[in-house]
């Protein structure tokens, strides 16, 4: 449904063309074409098994597609591997967060990413530049954590995707993709990450918001492409489809009327 | 939409409600060395309060005497602990670096630092096969480190008695070299007209250099990390397979370290020099606070946790205790080091939701 030449003309950040991909005789994904622009949030929206994770894993390096091409940046891309999304600016936020629950948030914060200071043998980890860099990240993203040095295992569920998110916008995130962010939250929790992947597409990224939640997904997304079966139902921009038809469409309409009518109390009984 | 894009920056609302403030003895709580330094502070006072023979010089020479070998290998084995691993075969590897030492400088008629040399060589290609086969099989340590630690027992006996005839490398002292080795490694150093031990100014150094690395270092981070979750760690850009073997190759030194004092201070050396000793070391970590499953810990409490073992084991002689005794305190520091571990660990992950 998407084409190359969008309705504003500029090229956009991150191009899906037709993009499959098969694990032996199984068609995990067909025929995906979607696009990410930045300040925009492109959400993907499906049920259990409709293909999402293997999506996200095309998109961040980790599987590269069977058919179809990837543009970024109106060119060819294909990553070999999850470093080289990440070099080129593609950050993925896993279910797992990638964070260490025991170790202080801003050890989290840039782990594997160390700042140095010092040279030769004294050549150490620069603790009051990653310190003062996480509280200021964090405050930037409208996180206010009470003390950089408590552990990550004591914050929320929501407040931990919000540092993860922090992260990757400070590690220079030109595409951000979020995998169910909000799935395991409260509603209060679900609405603070909500907050921040505003945030972080008001600085000016790309974001790929992955949710099987449409009522998550449709106050913040301006495109939405729906996923049953490995195969696309649909890309669509925000004027094209209320919040009732997405949720009738994730839902498969039909079958949910089918449920509606087949747990219904008998008549009269 | 315009409203999710107008979301206030910070808003005093929402810092409300992650009120719970971090009180102060929570903030302890989570000092993994607070345990151990409480336990030896414990410990000091009351065989000080009970014998007088404790407190003075020549007691705390001795009983910091005692501490300074287990310590050095505390230290390490803490990190190795701290970054998800065990080392069944540390104890043991003291042993076999102190008969390299002996057999190389005696029945080879080597120079003594030769000898120190070929022990340090041989001690961090066992560290680096530990460490290589754990990471490359991914079994547990425990089981890789008993396989080496077995192995090594049977060289150790095997080996000496092939050279020696008996189970015991002697004349150590007659080796090329050896004065410079003794000052280094076996002197005493005198501090108000009391000869302390120089093994525990290398002990003190190797605290000293331990903690600097865990804390301040971009390898520490790593150690922490690959503990608390190798999969997570891997995922964000941290050689966890190198950091394991690092950390395998460190504990091997440190029991190059040690085996080379024992060689050097006894000029004899038993053929099971230091069996046994590899789970002190970790209740001496344990105790000073070091998680079992990995992530947390500290090598300051390691060091802690070694002293507490020697002012026990020496308290126990100087109050003419039955030494049986001394088991038993071990164990039951133990079992509270780790339901105070267990605590922590408990806080850390409390707020989880």
């Amino acid at each position: 449904m998407s084409t190359a030449v969008d309705r504003t003309g500029d090229v956009p950040l991150l191009e899906l063309r037709g993009i499959g991909k098969d694990f032996g005789s199984v068609i995990a994904l067909d025929g995906i074409s979607t696009t990410v622009r930045a300040g925009e949030v492109t959400c993907v929206l499906g049920d259990n098994g409709a293909g999402k994770s293997t999506l996200i894993k095309v998109l961040s390096g980790v599987h590269r597609p069977t058919r179809g091409e990837l543009l970024l940046d109106g060119r060819p891309v294909d990553f070999g591997a999850p470093r080289e999304a990440l070099d080129a600016g593609i950050a993925t936020v896993f279910q797992d967060l990638a964070m260490i629950p025991l170790m202080a948030i801003w050890r989290n914060f840039f782990l594997g990413s160390e700042p140095t200071t010092g040279w030769g043998p004294f050549r150490r980890f620069d603790s009051a530049t990653a310190k003062d860099v996480t509280r200021r990240e964090l405050a930037a993203m409208g996180i206010d954590i009470r003390d950089a040095d408590q552990p990550v295992g004591t914050l929320s569920g929501g407040e931990r995707q919000s540092v993860a998110i922090a992260r990757a916008v400070h590690f220079g995130a030109r595409v951000l993709i979020l995998d169910e962010p909000t799935s395991a939250l409260g509603v209060k929790q679900a609405g603070v990450v909500l907050r921040y992947i505003a945030q972080a597409r008001d600085r000016g990224l790309g974001v790929v918001f992955i949710t099987h939640n449409p009522h998550h997904a449709h106050p913040v997304g301006d495109r939405f492409l729906l996923l049953n079966r490995g195969r696309s139902m649909g890309d669509f921009a925000k004027g094209e489809l209320s919040r009732q038809e997405l949720t009738a469409m994730m839902a498969g309409g039909d079958e949910l009327a089918e449920l509606a009518e087949e747990l219904e109390r008998p008549a009269g009984g | 939409m315009s409203a999710t894009r107008e979301a206030p920056v910070s808003g005093p609302a929402r810092a409300d409600e992650r009120l719970a403030a971090v009180g102060l003895w929570r903030r302890l709580l989570v000092k993994p060395e607070l345990g151990s330094l409480i336990g030896a502070v414990v410990i000091l006072a009351f065989f000080s309060v009970q014998s007088s023979t404790f407190r003075s010089l020549s007691g705390i020479a001795n009983w910091l005497d005692v501490a300074s070998t287990l310590g050095i290998m505390a230290v390490a084995v803490a990190l190795l602990m701290i970054g998800g691993h065990f080392d069944l075969s540390a104890g043991v590897l003291t042993g076999t670096t102190a008969l390299t030492v002996g057999v190389v400088a005696t029945e080879l008629g080597q120079n003594i630092w030769v000898a120190i040399a070929a022990a340090l060589v041989l001690a961090l290609a066992i560290g680096f096969l530990n460490g290589w086969l754990v990471t490359r099989t991914g079994l547990p340590s425990f089981i890789i480190t008993l396989g080496t630690f077995l192995m090594l027992q049977g060289l150790n006996l095997g080996l000496t008695k092939l050279f020696t005839g008996t189970v015991v490398v002697r004349g150590i002292a007659e080796a090329p070299g050896y004065h410079s080795a003794e000052l280094l490694l076996a002197s005493t150093i005198s501090v108000f007209g009391q000869p302390f031990r120089v093994a525990v100014v290398w002990w003190l150094l190797a605290t000293a250099v331990a903690s600097w690395v865990l804390l301040r270092t971009r390898f520490g981070n790593w150690v922490f990390a690959t503990g608390g979750d190798e999969v997570a760690s891997r995922n964000v850009g941290v050689p966890a397979a190198r950091t394991t073997i690092t950390l395998f190759m460190t504990t091997a030194a440190a029991a190059w370290l040690v085996g080379s004092i024992t060689a050097v201070r006894l000029t004899s050396v038993q053929a099971n020099t230091g069996t046994g000793q590899e789970l002190i070391y970790i209740v001496a970590a344990v105790i000073g606070g070091c998680l079992l499953t990995g992530g947390f810990g500290s090598a300051i409490g390691a060091a802690l946790g070694a002293l507490v073992f020697g002012m026990t084991q020496q308290g126990i002689v100087y109050l003419r205790w039955d030494a049986d005794w001394f088991y038993f305190f071990l164990g039951a520091m133990l079992l509270l080091a780790v339901l105070a571990n267990r605590l922590v660990r408990r806080y850390a992950e409390a707020a989880r939701r």
